[in-house]
């Protein structure tokens, strides 16, 4: 297989860039999108790339049908992905919610901005967090991955492909535009190097009688692709284990709901991904995530060469959230404070999971410049005085 | 032709433990869905080769009740959908079943884009006029005057005639009969399905309980009695004048054309890109 950028090697590349990149060497062949700033360079090196590894780029007519021919595409067997940027990603809402419905493997980038609305399309956001778990209606869970540097965003893309095949569900990329548009240093693996997954597919007839059945035990059914002469019925309706639409049986509605969202929580321990810096004596804990999570970094250095206690907890998966850890953390903690860039999303949850174990204070900032390490430490040390 | 029994027709591509169907008595679903099979019938298609696709509605149930693999997505939606289907695997013929609503209103955008890249599909549009699931609201298609629960004082608007909305946007093949034309209706998808590129047949098809009830035609032999009233063959239609023509519906194969295929075009392009990037001759 030939590739049409450096394998087994590093190279200077955009976040955006690097996503693309990342997605082909994880098996990816169909790319669906609409443009959008800060998403749109992620559909032009697809675009570039595509037709040489025998894989679609397709331009929609809008991104509704961007995660539609998505969703198409992975029926038909393929691995696809579709980028975009908030006014985009509300679009997509109510498909990314027949995904989750279908139990179809996808992986959706949303490169944040900030809005609501068209709001400020060239800087960076973190304000799409709580629709990017609960954005679509009804119960549900999915996944969602943050990246805080170029290589994350490249490594990330990687893993999001393989949870989406691992678990037979919609997987976010939630970055932003500072990551999207920053050129880092960036090193993509050989392919050899690489360990992909593929969607568990059914192991004969019998099994692709139920594609929507736990037939393993692991609450993932095999997904019969179409065309394989299994002659699937899917549909965005509540269906039984075959399929088959049952629209008014409330034990079928609550078992299929149940599988959907236990096959996720029920993994929690494989799925979630964090790095803990300086928390094992820290009294004042960080806990940041994306890009605002590099600055919060270096404020925890700066405040332990002042003689603060400080730690941080950066978050790499924001979905399923690990409740448990941040209480853990907060038994231990005196005070915590969550940076992010919006009016207090991830605060949240984060007090929810402290569960009154320690005080949690909002660091927010928002109008599309990220928090500099300074502006945290004074916030801080403000509290200390 | 030779008519096989519709037993036959039923046993062989039904699913028998779908049915009875959620369509009322008098409705012309059924009857399309009939014309379909036999045309997929009587060309010995393979039924593992094609998958059915829909959005919401009535006419969007289909795809559940035969066996073959099919995909019941979101409303409007459909042939954005299959575009994701068709490009990823070439090898499936896509069908896509479509209500007027679901394809001309939420869809439209997606039906002339669609139409625009020629994607290979398959369109078979039931038009009744109204929004059947939903109870009888007015449609994008609704005659001007006639009545819906959203127009209870008769529609205001001026209906598209998706037909030569989809000639207008470059479909390779365009028909329309109703639902009484069965013989030339099944010839008409059996044109369609073996044709590369976008290709549409449109029925106009009975909904005696959510339409015809508000426009004083009861039952499903009232409407098709009117529907061959205001029906006028293409053929003939040249001949009138417009005044002649107020009201009425052309019936009739509109184009026939072997326009290249999106498939076509991005294999093509594939080769185009390859050969700029100097990775092949």
């Amino acid at each position: 297989m030939r590739y049409p950028f450096p394998v087994g090697a590093a190279d200077f590349i955009q976040g955006d860039e690097a996503i693309a990149r990342a997605a082909i060497l994880a098996g990816c062949r169909f790319y669906a999108g609409y443009p959008i700033t800060p998403a749109s360079e992620i559909f032009e090196a697809m675009s570039l790339y595509m037709p040489l590894v025998d894989g679609v780029s397709i331009q929609m007519e809008d991104e509704i049908g961007s995660i539609a021919a998505v969703i198409g595409a992975s029926w038909a067997g393929a691995k696809a992905m579709t980028a975009t940027s908030g006014p985009g990603f509300s679009l997509m809402m109510e498909n990314l919610g027949y995904a989750i419905m279908t139990e179809t493997p996808l992986v959706l980038v949303n490169v944040q901005r900030s809005g609501p609305s068209t709001g400020q399309p060239t800087l960076a956001a973190q304000g799409d967090l709580m629709q990017a778990i609960w954005g679509t209606h009804g119960d549900h869970s999915l996944i969602v991955l943050t990246p805080a540097t170029v290589q994350e965003a490249f490594d990330m893309t990687i893993r999001a492909f393989n949870l989406a095949e691992k678990y037979r569900t919609p997987v976010i990329l939630l970055t932003d535009a500072e990551v999207g548009h920053m050129r880092e240093r960036v090193y993509a693996p050989h392919p050899d190097e690489l360990e992909l997954i593929y969607r568990k597919l059914p192991a004969n007839e019998e099994e692709a009688k139920y594609p929507f059945g736990d037939v393993h035990g692991d609450l993932v059914p095999p997904m019969p692709i179409f065309g394989k002469g299994y002659r699937t019925y899917v549909t965005g309706l509540t269906h039984d284990e075959k399929g088959r639409p049952k629209t008014v049986e409330a034990e079928v509605h609550e078992k299929l709901i149940k599988r959907i969202v236990a096959k996720i929580e029920n993994n929690k321990e494989d799925i979630v991904d964090y790095e803990a810096y300086e928390l094992d004596d820290a009294d004042i804990v960080l806990v940041s995530f994306g890009i605002v999570a590099r600055s919060a970094m270096r404020a925890v250095k700066e405040l332990r060469k002042e003689g603060v206690k400080a730690g941080l907890l950066k978050l790499n998966v924001v979905w399923p959230f690990d409740f448990e850890l941040i209480e853990k953390i907060a038994e231990n903690a005196e005070r915590m404070y969550v940076a992010e860039m919006n009016l207090g999303q991830l605060y949240h949850l984060v007090r929810e999971g402290a569960n009154g174990k320690a005080d949690v204070e909002l660091i927010s900032k928002i109008g599309g410049e990220v928090h500099t390490p300074g502006e945290i430490v004074e916030r801080i040390k403000k509290d200390l005085r | 032709m030779y008519l096989k029994s519709s037993y036959e027709i039923r046993g062989k591509y039904l699913r028998k433990d779908m049915l009875p169907t959620i369509f009322c008595p008098g409705c012309g679903i059924g009857a399309v869905l009939q014309y379909t099979l036999r045309a997929i019938d009587d060309l010995g298609l393979n039924q593992d080769e094609i998958v059915w696709v829909s959005g919401i509605g009535c006419s969007s149930r289909v795809p559940g009740y035969v066996n073959f693999d099919g995909l019941h997505t979101t409303h409007g939606r459909a042939l954005a959908f299959a575009t994701g289907i068709k490009l990823a695997n070439p090898d499936l013929k896509v069908i896509a079943f479509m209500g007027d609503g679901d394809a001309a209103a939420i869809g439209g955008n997606h039906l002339i884009h669609a139409i625009r890249r020629n994607l290979d599909v398959t369109v078979i549009l039931i038009n009744n006029f109204t929004y059947g699931m939903t109870g009888g609201q007015v449609a994008p298609t609704t005659p001007k005057g006639l009545r819906g629960t959203t127009a209870p004082y008769g529609s205001f608007e001026n209906p598209f005639d998706i037909a030569e909305l989809a000639v207008a946007a470059g479909a390779n093949y365009v028909a329309r009969w109703s639902v009484f034309n069965y013989l030339q209706g099944i010839n008409s998808i059996k044109k369609a399905l073996q044709k590369r590129g976008f290709t549409l047949v449109e029925f106009l098809s009975q909904c005696p309980i959510s339409f015809g009830r508000r426009n004083r035609l009861k039952t499903g032999p009232e409407l098709i009695k009117w529907y061959q009233k205001i029906t006028v063959p293409i053929s003939k239609a040249k001949n009138m004048s417009p005044e002649e023509l107020e009201g009425k519906i052309v019936i009739g194969e509109f184009v026939d054309r072997d326009r290249p295929s999106l498939i076509e075009e991005y294999e093509a392009y594939k080769r185009r890109a390859k050969k700029i990037m100097g990775w092949e001759e």
